[in-house]
């Protein structure tokens, strides 16, 4: 059974008791909240995902609600609670959604360390991962997004977990996360595509999610093999170039954008250097993107070229 | 309270194989939050269990034990950078860095925050301009909280490295200089165990390792990881009490410091709450120390509910009043009335201002 399987009254009252257990990637999620809007968003945003087994384990238990007190009524806040406790000071009550992919984000990077974890967007075609690594900014999101919406799959749109086991990348595709300009120019180009209602004036300015492809949830559990790491750079009027990357440089802007490469000492250093082993590194700057997904495209052909020459 | 699952897996980590997937869910999530996961692990690893854990579970448990391990590493690390910075003088590490330093069985899989030394009083600015010098920072910067620290309480305030952002806090006593009771700090000192493999590098005898500790849980006005706390006690007083000596020792060097009542309620509460093997006589002798009725019945109301983690499934009705009652008597232990208002006037009215 899969989210939009539930009437939409049943939803809004399993989520606000006991909670809604849903199903992403490698991790069941149960989240609790009584918070009206944020159940129609949850029910637009995942109504592919599977609905999880309340009686089985469940990883991140969640709750979004409005908090006690004066502030209930006045300005209205949410916030975001994990085991108990608060690890966010709260937020107006209309970023709910946006507090809720955070969190679950937050949730994923602090924890799971069997897995390195880069902030970066990840994309499939042909069996290979483009990691596509990048600050804020960059137009990283808005190209992932393009990406999905003509044919590659979606992994992750912020969190690259590499199984430090195989150095395997592990999907956890969830809603892509569009800022500002990108929302409009997203709904422009991929028009059949599903997005969440605009939130404005969060930290990061206006926010809107784009459903992840129904085909990139129910292929959740196939992993991939890493192809490529591609620094995105969105540049107004620049042609499309690839540059290649040294792999020592690439070893090192890419430890930059992991969150736990520290934390795993030893291994993430082995893990990280694997994966430069395993791809080819490029900066990869862009201004059309139709222009950019030929690019990506012609290089998920030449891997599969590489691939069936190499089997016959 | 006596089926918490938390503290049933504590007394008795060999009952945990026999979980079930929902009960491991909330087992987890009150671990995590009482700090305890990664010590759930290395008990598991050390009674051999962990391949009976399902897959779910003993994937958070590895996921701790990652950082547990990156933890202890760190500490090592930051240890040797310290005993750099001052060269040659001694150093007597203190709690978690001590326990983990020393190899003794609280520090497998404790994560915690600053490494706490112990110095002598006088030496304690030539301790502080070595550490400047060496990249730490203050990282108090209120004149008033500067104050505080150093005319009141035991230690420096504390240091930050601006680099690494380790902090460091620089003890030369284990209680509040404005507390009634003041264990004295040379006999502590004197008593410090060299470590081996180490030079100039020093813990606390057993004895005061112990009283160390149970002084800080039960002097301490807020039990953010009381649990934690109380799981350190209990592994130190299994550890020690092999030896035969230990506990009269113990007890002997309790009154020797003052510090008879604190380790009167350590006795008392790692029994109650973790089954802590403590001989009947021992427990006799110390329930001289136990306060008058009715203190005794009301610290056992409050400590029952304060000493366990801080999530939904371990709190009742009672809890919050608990916890709020220890804290107003932490600082009612830490320094005289007067002394206490004119500070708790200037924490409330006068810092915001800054």
């Amino acid at each position: 059974m899969i989210v939009s399987d539930l009437p939409s009254a049943e939803l809004g009252t399993r989520l606000a008791d006991p909670g809604l257990h849903l199903v992403t990637g490698q991790f069941q999620l149960c989240i609790r909240s009584p918070i009206p809007a944020l159940a129609a968003t949850i029910g637009l945003m995942y109504a592919d995902y599977p609905l999880g087994n309340a009686q089985g384990f469940t990883d991140f238990h969640v709750t979004l609600e409005h908090p006690t007190g004066l502030r209930r009524w006045w300005r209205k806040q949410v916030v975001f609670e994990f085991d108990s406790a608060l690890p966010f000071k709260p937020l107006p009550a209309t970023q709910a959604f946006p507090m809720l992919e955070w969190g679950l984000n937050w949730c994923v990077s602090s924890y799971a360390n069997l897995y390195l974890i880069i902030h970066a967007a990840v994309v499939e075609k042909n069996g290979f991962a483009a990691i596509l690594p990048a600050p804020p900014g960059s137009g990283k999101s808005t190209l992932c997004a393009a990406l999905v919406t003509r044919g590659w799959r979606l992994l992750s749109d912020e969190l690259t977990l590499i199984r430090t086991a195989d150095g395997r990348i592990v999907p956890l595709p969830r809603p892509v996360s569009l800022k500002n300009a990108s929302i409009e120019i997203m709904q422009t180009y991929a028009p059949q595509a599903v997005f969440s209602p605009k939130v404005f004036d969060t930290v990061k300015g206006t926010i809107a999610h784009m459903k992840a492809p129904a085909d990139s949830v129910a292929r959740a559990a196939e992993d991939a093999c890493p192809g490529w790491i591609i620094f995105p750079k969105y540049q107004a009027g620049a042609a499309t170039s690839f540059v290649p990357i040294s792999p020592a440089h690439g070893l090192m802007r890419l430890a930059d954008n992991a969150f736990n490469y520290s934390s795993l000492g030893l291994q993430g250093f082995e893990t990280v250097a694997g994966l430069i082993d395993a791809c080819e590194v490029i900066d990869f700057t862009y201004s059309v993107i139709d222009e950019a997904i030929a690019a990506f495209d012609a290089l998920a052909a030449e891997a599969l070229e590489r691939q069936t020459g190499k089997a016959s | 309270m006596s089926e918490l699952l938390i503290l049933s897996a504590l007394r008795l980590p060999a009952s945990m194989p026999k979980l079930g997937l929902q009960q491991w869910d909330l087992l987890i999530r009150q671990a995590r939050r009482g700090n305890l996961l990664a010590r759930l692990h290395s008990l598991l690893a050390q009674a051999g269990l962990l391949d009976h854990v399902p897959y779910q579970p003993r994937q958070h448990l590895e996921w701790t034990r990652v950082t547990a391990d990156r933890h202890a590493q760190a500490v090592r690390t930051e240890v040797a950078r310290i005993q750099q910075a001052l060269s040659g003088q001694p150093v007597i590490l203190l709690k978690g860095a001590a326990y983990v330093i020393a190899g003794l069985p609280p520090g497998a899989g404790r994560v915690f925050s600053d490494i706490d030394i112990l110095v002598p009083k006088a030496q304690l600015l030539d301790v502080e301009s070595a550490l400047l010098a060496h990249g730490w920072m203050a990282s108090q910067h209120d004149a008033y909280d500067q104050r505080y620290y150093r005319e009141w309480m035991h230690e420096l305030p504390p240091l930050q490295h601006m680099l690494r952002e380790t902090t460091i806090d620089v003890h030369h006593a284990i209680l509040p200089q404005t507390m009634a009771m003041h264990p004295d700090s040379n006999a502590l000192r004197a008593a410090a165990v060299p470590l081996a493999g180490y030079q100039d590098l020093l813990v606390l005898a057993p004895t005061d390792m112990v009283l160390h500790s149970a002084a800080h849980l039960f002097y301490e006005s807020e039990l953010f990881n009381g649990l934690r706390d109380l799981v350190d006690l209990d592994a130190l007083l299994r550890h020690f009490s092999q030896t035969p000596e230990f506990w009269h020792q113990l007890t002997q060097r309790a009154g020797d410091l003052g510090l008879t009542r604190c380790l009167y309620y350590a006795l008392r509460y790692t029994r109650m709450l973790l089954h802590t093997p403590i001989p009947p006589p021992v427990a006799a002798a110390i329930e001289d120390a136990r306060p008058p009725f009715p203190i005794s019945a009301i610290m056992d109301v409050l400590y029952r509910r304060a000493l366990l983690p801080d999530h939904a499934s371990c709190v009742d009705h009672a809890t919050f009043a608990a916890r709020k009652c220890l804290y107003v008597r932490g600082n009612w232990l830490r320094m005289p009335p007067l002394k206490l208002a004119r500070h708790l006037f200037h924490k409330a009215f006068i810092s915001p201002r800054h």
